[in-house]
């Protein structure tokens, strides 16, 4: 047997492609990214990046009611987005097999909140699996896509960031291949007119019951018999930390989550003598036992935390009363993530921070821009976001009969943020006669999640697509006053932001330059900017664009570190007393190779 | 070793080349024949940020990762990692460190000092290798051999052969920066082996 050490998304896109899957497609997000973008190694299967989770849902429903194998993939929220298909795909079932992955983060490593998708499956009807490790994420891919076929069912898979984001070995299989069986309408099926609808509802609830008797007979739900004392009920990753924690209790490993098997856990609760159900987020399998009526004590939230991630090490402590003896260290400066050297997102904050604007924002890199120094982001609410957030207070502080242009609001999109789902809010802002002011920070890519290609990409580097422009789309929305600023050029940048929130009308400002880690950008050798100690005042203007390349030294000078600088010059430009230069003015620079791959973009649009 | 896991947590800064190195390990473990789990954190922390990779092997692994005094090994690619990462491991624990310095944000804007004695401070409380593998990385003729460098170090107190750890390295780096990465390995064993001629 070939064996290989994968993550879990790895192994969910080796899943896929030994089950014989057809399509997938996703919107990036952590920790759910790489699934697709694995699944895209494999030629047998198409594979790509929709505009957001709820066209990607909508998209693989098509594919499934063709009789395609189809996957998407979304973080946690991103099934908020996705939910109203979800709960009608729930109702319709899947021809061609249908599996849905959710990657849950708790711990918020990635994300603004913790919420626990396991009730999505509970409340939308859809059967879930939830693998403990690499391997089993494999496998129950696989068996989803044939399950899903079998009880007519979309299929969810629930990962959270250390089942995604571990590795461990898995043991490799052989793709089965499956034939598309082609679309034939069924309107009974897919139309869900009210009249449709009623009849499917009751078809939900028989396949419940189906799905039921399945659980308490799947290989992946069983009893590992233990000691009597202690019986531990878990899911997910939760299951290893307890495995390890309390190594000899009797186990109910659950892979199964939804139905739960009912006979199966009063076969365990008759076993022992108490139970500790440990998992991550909410009370989910505990609320299910305790409302089981069992008989025996059960624990769970009252020791286990309810919020971040579990260890061994908290479970132990939380259940054994085990407490850990470790060295403690004194506070020491925390290493908060940075806006990159060569970013072209920082001179739009530091303005934004000078205009003193109040600056409603969205998700991607450019969220950093609200830590210090730059400090310029007041709300982070989720995808899309700013928008509606921004033209919400220009509505109130309207009713409050105050002229909004005072508050000078802006909202701050990125360019995949905003085909994801900022363009309908800004129909709504244009529509309802609001004036905010929006600025898009067009850096060509989807750049947090580690680059995928969006709508608005200048350089397609897998297969030529068609291109969404930014600038024609807002025109199309019917705004006339829309400014195209490269965002390193300051003092237009600066001219232009103070006009627009000044303007009795809605303005679109799209600020454009291409992510330096590009890899056009990234390929290439810069040269750096010095700082002149003798000439330096130490007015800190410098410091606040919060480059990580700019420290600062004992006697409050500004040092720029040459292996981090990229040359970009943007702390030549807000220096009042240029004491910065580059060190070899005629070499590459970020500033010139952006120019240069713009101009490159613009020849491919002609 | 045996039948004990064993926990390396490798810690460091968003673009040190931790991710490779912490995956070298891993399949050096594999290829020993113990079962291997690794657990790496993305996003955020990729840009600048601190990353934190934990690898754990031994005849069965359960959970990827731990929690506070439970590492055996901290392998540090920058020192104020390791002395943020120390609650992590065992008190009878060891830490191989990079006496090298980055500067977080909180420092380099002015906001916050970089702490003074580091290494004397891990050093007072538990068994450290300070080591300056930047330096020795050159001395390979490679910069970017520091990773291996440390990993050098790492395998002279672990239960891996050293011919796996070549194999593993001559399969994972590309063809042109063997050699040197083959010598930053064997300066990092030497390291180790000074240390506990010393010790």
């Amino acid at each position: 047997m070939k064996k290989a050490i994968l993550s879990g998304n790895e192994a969910i896109a080796r899943g896929f492609w030994e089950g014989g899957g057809h399509f997938a497609n996703a919107y990036p997000g952590t920790p759910s990214t790489e699934i697709v973008e694995n699944i895209m190694k494999y030629p047998e299967i198409r594979a790509q990046w929709a505009v957001n989770e709820k066209t990607s849902l909508e998209i693989a429903l098509g594919a499934s009611f063709a009789g395609a194998r189809s996957l998407v993939a979304m973080k946690h929220v991103g099934l908020n987005v996705a939910a109203d298909p979800f709960f009608s795909a729930s109702y319709i079932g899947a021809t061609g097999g249908l599996v849905i992955v959710t990657a849950d983060d708790p711990g918020m490593h990635s994300s603004q909140n913790e919420q626990d998708n396991r009730w999505y499956a509970l409340h939308a009807k859809v059967p879930m699996f939830e693998p403990t490790d690499s391997h089993e994420a494999k496998e129950l891919t696989k068996q989803a896509l044939s399950l899903s076929e079998e009880f007519d069912t979309p299929w969810l898979i629930r990962s959270t960031t250390r089942i995604s984001h571990s590795l461990s070995i898995v043991e490799l299989g052989e793709r089965e291949e499956v034939e598309i069986k082609g679309y034939v309408p069924d309107f009974e099926k897919r139309n869900l007119l009210p009249v449709n609808a009623r009849k499917r509802h009751e078809v939900v609830e028989e396949r419940t019951l189906k799905l039921r008797e399945f659980s308490e007979k799947f290989w992946g739900n069983r009893i590992e018999e233990g000691e009597d004392s202690i019986g531990v009920v878990a899911n997910g990753i939760s299951y290893q930390h307890a495995r390890e924690a309390i190594p000899d209790a009797t186990f109910l490993k659950l892979l199964m989550t939804w139905p739960l098997p009912d006979n199966l856990i009063r076969e365990f609760a008759s076993k022992v003598k108490k139970i500790f159900v440990v998992e991550e987020g909410d009370p989910y399998l505990e609320t299910y036992l305790k409302a089981m009526n069992l008989g025996v004590e059960i624990i769970g939230k009252e020791k286990i935390p309810m919020t971040g991630e579990l260890n061994p090490t908290i479970v132990r402590e939380a259940l054994l009363g085990q407490r850990p003896s470790y060295f403690e260290i004194p506070k020491i400066p925390h290493r908060p993530p940075a806006l990159c050297p060569g970013c072209p997102h920082t001179p739009v904050f530091y303005i934004l921070k000078r205009l003193k604007a109040n600056v409603t924002g969205d998700i991607g890199c450019y969220t950093l821009g609200a830590l210090p120094p730059l400090s310029s982001m007041d709300t982070c609410v989720e995808m899309g976001g700013s928008i509606g957030n921004a033209y919400g207070i220009e509505i109130a502080e309207a009713m409050r009969g105050l002229d909004p242009r005072k508050k000078k609001l802006v909202a701050v999109i990125g360019d995949s943020t905003f085909y994801h789902s900022g363009v309908t809010p800004l129909i709504d802002l244009f529509h309802n006669n609001g004036i905010t002011t929006v600025i898009i920070l067009d850096n060509s890519i989807t750049a947090m999640t580690g680059h995928q290609e969006n709508p608005g990409t200048d350089v397609g580097y897998r297969i030529p697509k068609r291109r969404v422009d930014i600038e024609k789309l807002v025109r199309g929305i019917g705004v006339e006053h829309v400014y195209t600023v490269d965002s390193f050029d300051m003092k237009k940048l600066k001219e232009v932001i103070n006009r627009e929130i000044h303007r009795k009308e809605p303005s679109v400002i799209i600020a454009k330059r291409p992510c330096v880690l590009l890899p056009q950008m990234k390929k290439r050798k810069y040269t750096y900017a010095i700082a002149d100690p003798q000439k330096c005042t130490s007015c800190t203007l410098c410091w606040k664009l919060g480059c990580p390349a700019i420290s600062v030294t004992k006697d409050k000078k500004t040092w720029i570190n040459p292996d981090l600088c990229v040359g970009c010059g943007v702390c030549i430009d807000v220096c009042p007393v240029d004491a910065i230069y580059l060190a070899d003015p005629e070499a590459d620079n970020a500033r010139k190779a952006g120019e240069e791959v713009l101009g490159w973009v613009k020849k491919q649009q002609q | 070793m045996g039948k004990k896991t064993t926990t390396v947590i490798v810690a460091g800064v968003g673009g040190q080349g931790i991710l490779l190195a912490s995956n070298l390990l891993s399949e050096a473990a594999m290829e020993a024949g113990y079962d291997v789990k690794k657990s790496e954190i993305h996003g955020m922390s990729q840009r600048g940020g601190d990353v934190i990779s934990t690898v754990r092997f031994g005849e069965k692994v359960y959970s990827p990762i731990v929690g506070l005094g439970e590492a055996d090994v901290i392998l540090a690619f920058e020192k104020l990692e390791a002395m943020r990462n120390l609650p992590y491991l065992k008190k009878e624990g060891m830490v191989i460190v990079n006496d090298y310095r980055i500067d977080p944000l909180p420092v380099a804007s002015g906001y916050m000092e970089y702490p003074e004695g580091i290494i004397e401070f891990l050093k007072e409380r538990v068994k450290t290798i300070a080591l300056d593998a930047r330096d020795l990385a050159e001395k390979a003729g490679n910069i970017r051999t520091m990773n291996v460098v440390l990993l050098g170090v790492l395998s002279k107190n672990l239960d891996i052969p050293e011919d796996i750890w070549l194999q593993v390295i001559e399969r994972r780096v590309p063809p042109k920066a063997i050699e040197a990465n083959k010598v930053a390995f064997r300066l990092g064993r030497e390291v180790a082996e000074k240390a506990f001629a010393g010790a």
